[in-house]
């Protein structure tokens, strides 16, 4: 077995800085992760779909323009129709503390504010994805 | 229902779970590419090639729009680096095709190489399998690009695309790097840009030397991906290339080739796992003290412990 961790990164939204996640990108890539980037002005369906083209462990998403409370649920919805509910969905941005704790309830990952270091998103990531999934039958 | 039976009635989180098990080497991918094998040989691969940063995802991404608005389905490998040293990746190339994401018909998936030199991820052409098997109609498969010879692209596909762009001006660099020979078809992207002229004479100077009359001309192709200019004209192109192939049964002799390498390496892989599971480390550290201390060669050692491996 040759598993590595797959992680997508999107930057949904209407803003255009990709400055951070490219950073946390590339610190995720040197920690061993395998980073798919779709880049700018993704919406919620282009995030599910190309998650699950790719397998992936985990979506991570950068949220600057303060459309968290819209776009978060609105993922974990689309994962839920697909039966997908195995992939965690985390996320950074300027997120105010309220709402972080209703986004956590409703079933979203850590989320990050400024001034978090990719450090800990990276200890996170290992921590939370370490049980793995469950296998399902092939045959 | 069994991710196998969800893959048969065109489930697209059970491809993708199995395309992982494939990628990952999974005790039972070899069962899983077994079981699916006589669904195969249907899809047309088109591979493409290039230095990183000439076009080939955008081209993809033109090629595979016009494809399924034509009622194919389309299936898309993009291969990226993996680092050498910490063996994570970051895969980029969806950046070019975000639209497509979403349209049906089309699969879309990142590969990194994981340690394999050849332009290809090791486990590619066994996810070209899982795609073909799955329904697609046409397989494009993007490499790394990182300019070494990209030999791998040949073994895992029908026609193959070359990119180049005017600021390149290396087409005669291409030719030492082996680049010239895999191409069937020769791309002149960017074509916007200043002395895309000047390469496409340079390239047809070149293919003079190898165009026979009565044969496959290896033309050359200008495009402007981001303006999806010159995309019919390519795809006009790839399809006339398959026509020639088929009728000349070339198409045939090169997918026979292809099984070939396929069986070497099935029996390969195998039997390094053989000789990994019957050789431990402490084994191994044994004879290094015997080879060392003069009591044997390296030579008969290694005879003899193929000898008791029992093939
Ligand atoms: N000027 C110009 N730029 C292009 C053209 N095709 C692609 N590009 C740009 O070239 C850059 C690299 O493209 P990409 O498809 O990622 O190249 P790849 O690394 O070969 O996959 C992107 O910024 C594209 O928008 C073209 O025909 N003309
Ligand atoms: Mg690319």
């Amino acid at each position: 077995m040759r598993k590595k961790y797959r992680i997508l990164l999107a930057k949904p939204g209407l803003d255009g800085h990709d400055r951070g996640i490219k950073v946390v990108a590339a610190a995720l890539r040197d920690a061993g992760f395998e980073v798919i980037y779709t880049g700018l002005r993704q919406t919620a369906e282009m995030i599910v779909e190309a998650a699950i083209q790719e397998d992936v462990d985990a979506i991570g998403m950068s949220i600057l323009s303060g459309a968290h409370m819209t776009l978060f649920p609105a993922v974990l919805d689309l994962l839920k129709k697909r039966k997908c509910e195995h992939i965690l969905v985390f996320g950074g941005g300027i997120i105010p503390d309220e709402d972080i704790s209703k986004l956590e309830k409703k079933g979203v990952g850590k989320l990050f504010t400024p001034g978090a270091t990719t450090g800990e998103i990276i200890e996170y990531l290992k921590k939370a994805l370490k049980e793995g999934r469950k296998e399902e039958a092939v045959f | 229902m069994s991710l196998l039976d969800r893959f048969l009635q065109k489930d697209e989180v059970a491809l993708s779970r199995l395309i992982s098990y494939v990628e990952n080497q999974a005790p039972d991918y070899r069962k899983i590419l077994s079981s699916l094998y006589s669904r195969t040989g249907k899809a047309y691969r088109v591979g493409i090639t290039g230095p990183p940063g000439a076009g080939k995802s955008t081209l993809v991404d033109k090629l595979s729009c016009d494809l399924i608005q034509n009622g194919n389905e389309v299936g898309i490998i993009a291969v990226d680096p993996s680092s050498p040293f910490t063996g994570g990746a970051l895969l980029g190339d969806r950046i070019r095709m975000q639209d497509l994401t979403t349209k049906k018909g089309i699969f879309i998936r990142s590969m990194a190489t994981r340690g394999s030199l050849g332009g290809l991820a090791f486990a590619t052409k066994e996810v070209s399998l899982l795609l073909d098997a799955f329904g697609k109609d046409f397989i494009l498969i993007e490499t790394v690009g990182v300019g070494q010879i990209e030999l791998d692209i040949v073994d895992a596909c029908d026609t193959t695309l070359v990119v180049f762009v005017p600021e390149s001006g290396d087409s005669i660099q291409a030719m030492k790097a082996g680049l010239m020979e895999i191409a069937d078809i020769f791309v002149v992207n960017k074509a916007d840009r200043e002395g895309a002229n000047r390469i496409v004479s340079e390239l047809d100077m070149i293919l003079d030397v190898r165009r026979k009359k009565g044969e496959w001309n290896y033309p050359i192709v200008s495009t402007e991906a981001v303006n999806n200019k010159g995309i019919d004209d390519l795809l006009k192109k790839i399809k006339e290339h398959r026509k020639y192939i088929t009728e000349n049964h070339l198409l045939e002799k090169h997918r026979k080739e292809q099984i070939k390498s396929e069986l070497k390496k099935i029996m390969e892989l195998k039997l390094k796992e053989l000789l990994e599971k019957n050789l431990s480390d402490a084994n191994l550290d044994q004879l290094a003290e015997k080879v060392y201390s003069g009591q044997e060669d390296p030579y008969s050692a290694g005879e003899k412990i193929l000898e008791n491996l029992n093939l």
